[in-house]
């Protein structure tokens, strides 16, 4: 990163030339991170969701399973009831909360995991080339003949419901989108000259991939994994929302969304609201990997 | 050219045998003996050894596959564990009706795209674009069987003008042109549409700006074209890509109306998948998964092939 960490401080006056250093890459992306006002904005609304869901215990008003028959569907708005109760008399703000903890769970995790094991495979791929490419990449062939919803519902399908079996059927629809992102990155820069450069003076491959290839392929696998959490937190909901995922009478938005269904005609506003979180949630995710994408090309 | 094409046609051979292996095998990664999900747990010994030797379980795995592959190549998927009927023919009206509500949705997704698209892409940085780019962000994150609830309460349950669910006063399996059926495909096939909206926006924006930047785009504004001309060279550049994205895109909707379909209860192949899961009829399950894959691997080849027969640019040997 830095190899410097010169300050360059000129209080607004342009003074004599100084030997300024060239300020590291990630300053550069964090200098234009900071003049995006619509990647600030939805970092901030996801730190704080981040913070309630963890706090949720804390914030909560109620009890998330306590049920109530006399108090069942109470509007927005009611008294003790912030945000109305759900069909079985639970408080729904509480619900929410909790909710949240298991849907950022169920939709983050599959995209770290695929991270780490689609972006080793797609390096280990692009590196390698040969039949370990060959290998690797026809067998993600197989796996990208299915549309991405498909796939997760066949899987978690035939495995049945479970927190555990959708975060693995989604897990296995990310890693081949990463494994081809990560293999077609390395192959570009595996073909550099100055990898073949550090290769002719005798660099061995464990450090060409340390020095040369790591630092070069991370950043866009990274932001490429970070646009698929918008996705993934969709398709995990909707696992729950169709009975795959999340099992009652556990909070998670999808799950409290299909539970809600029968309550459009009597409490609208009420049913819409766990769709609601998860649109916001996605649509953050999906503004700040656009911001984080454009604030990381250096050709801008 | 025409080596390239046989190259393509041949390797969409394996991937499809991969596909129908894949499939083959959802069966056995499902916990548990697969008979027990056809016999109830109390059935007697004998009952069980009957089935499973019907069914061919009682075979080693291999054996088993090319069983079940050989009946699927003569268009047999098997029985229904629930209703006994021939998978095919349940299949058959299913594909029909997703079909027709993928086509729509494409259709209204597509229209709405490229027009997004191409404003944003021609007029980059103004107010209109931003809009464009906003609607194409809300158009991908929006989870669609949320948009369908919403799309319920205002059109049917406030304004109450179209139907909730269903596929028409007949059932599933007499489809017509006629408005009494087509109303019932609005609010399912403009939720489906979002995707494909924000994604070809997404695209055809991207594309646009980038022929625009073009040296040869200059040289035309250069000997005196005007927009109209301007935008008939963008639009030849522009169709290949654009198409190839389209192309996917249908296939995804096939593939992924199953939240929209359950929404609607809408009688396609999500629908059938739902209630296949919850039923565990393996068969059916497999199936349809089976069905809509090798549409998109077929979709995909063909994408590929149109893309290289359009785009001269793209030379393959």
């Amino acid at each position: 990163m830095s190899s410097t960490a010169m300050s360059t401080t000129t209080a607004g006056l342009p003074l004599a030339p100084q030997p300024v250093a060239s300020p590291g890459y990630w300053q550069g992306v964090w200098k234009r991170l900071r003049r995006d006002p619509v990647t600030l904005a939805c970092g901030g609304i996801l730190l704080l969701m981040l913070f309630a869901i963890l706090a949720a215990p804390l914030l909560a008003p109620a009890d998330p399973f306590q049920t109530s028959m006399l108090r069942r569907l109470r509007p927005v708005g009611t008294p003790n009831y912030i945000l109305g109760s759900d069909e079985l008399g639970r408080d729904m703000l509480t619900r929410l909360l909790y909710g949240g903890r298991l849907s950022w769970f169920i939709g983050i995790t599959p995209v770290v995991i695929a991270f780490g094991v689609g972006g080793l495979l797609g390096i280990v791929a692009g590196f390698a080339g040969g039949w370990v490419n060959m290998l690797i990449m026809r067998v993600t062939d197989v796996f990208y003949a299915f549309p991405s919803v498909l796939l997760a519902v066949a899987i978690s399908g035939a495995l049945g419901a479970g927190v555990f079996n959708a975060i693995l059927s989604l897990t296995l629809v990310f890693i081949p989108q990463i494994i081809r992102v990560a293999e077609s990155t390395t192959t570009s820069v595996r073909n550099l000259d100055y990898v073949e450069a550090a290769r002719g003076s005798g660099a061995g491959a464990m450090s060409i991939v340390r020095v040369h290839i790591l630092p070069n392929v991370l950043g866009p696998i990274f932001v490429y994994a970070t646009s698929l959490i918008s996705v993934s937190m969709i398709i995990a909901s909707g696992l729950s929302f169709l009975g795959l995922g999340t099992k009652p009478p556990e909070a998670e938005w999808g799950l409290m969304l299909n539970t809600l269904r029968s309550a459009i005609y009597s409490q609208p506003l009420l049913a819409m609201l766990p769709g609601l979180c998860i649109f916001v949630t996605s649509m953050c995710f999906n503004l700040v990997s656009d911001g984080l994408r454009a604030a990381m090309d250096v050709r801008n | 050219m025409l080596s390239y094409i046989l190259r393509r046609v041949l390797y969409a051979v394996p991937i499809a045998l991969a596909v129908s292996l894949l499939c083959f095998l959802l069966v056995h990664i499902a916990p548990g003996d697969p008979v027990n999900a056809i016999v109830p747990a109390d059935a007697p010994q004998a009952v069980v050894d009957q089935i499973r030797a019907e069914y061919g379980l009682d075979k080693p795995l291999p054996v088993q596959f090319g069983l079940w592959l050989l009946k699927v190549v003569q268009g047999d998927l098997g029985r229904s564990l629930a209703t006994g009927r021939a998978v095919t023919d349940d299949l058959f009206v299913a594909v029909q009706n997703t079909l027709r509500l993928s086509l729509i949705a494409a259709a209204i997704g597509f229209a709405a795209g490229t027009l997004l698209g191409a404003i944003a892409g021609a007029f980059r940085g103004s107010w209109i674009d931003r809009v464009a780019v906003g609607l194409a962000a809300a158009g991908v994150s929006v989870p669609h069987y949320w948009l369908g609830m919403v799309l319920v309460i205002i059109f049917s349950v406030t304004v109450n003008v179209l139907p909730a669910m269903g596929a028409g006063p007949g059932g599933s399996g007499d489809w017509a042109w006629n408005w009494e059926h087509m109303r019932h495909l609005v609010l399912p096939a403009v939720t489906l549409s979002v995707i494909p909206m924000g994604i070809v926006t997404r695209t055809v924006r991207g594309i646009v700006a980038e022929i625009l930047n073009q040296d040869f785009v200059n040289t035309l504004r250069g000997k005196g074209l005007r927009r109209g001309g301007i935008l008939l060279h963008v639009a030849k550049n522009a169709a290949p890509g654009t198409l190839a994205i389209m192309g996917l895109q249908l296939g995804y909707l096939m593939g992924g109306s199953i939240l929209v379909e359950t929404v609607f209860s809408w009688p396609g192949t999500g629908f059938l998948l739902n209630s296949a899961i919850f039923q565990r009829d393996i068969p059916v399950l497999q199936g349809t998964i089976l069905v809509l894959a090798l549409f998109f691997v077929s979709l995909n080849l063909l994408v590929d092939l149109m893309q290289t027969a359009l785009d001269p640019r793209i030379k393959r040997a």
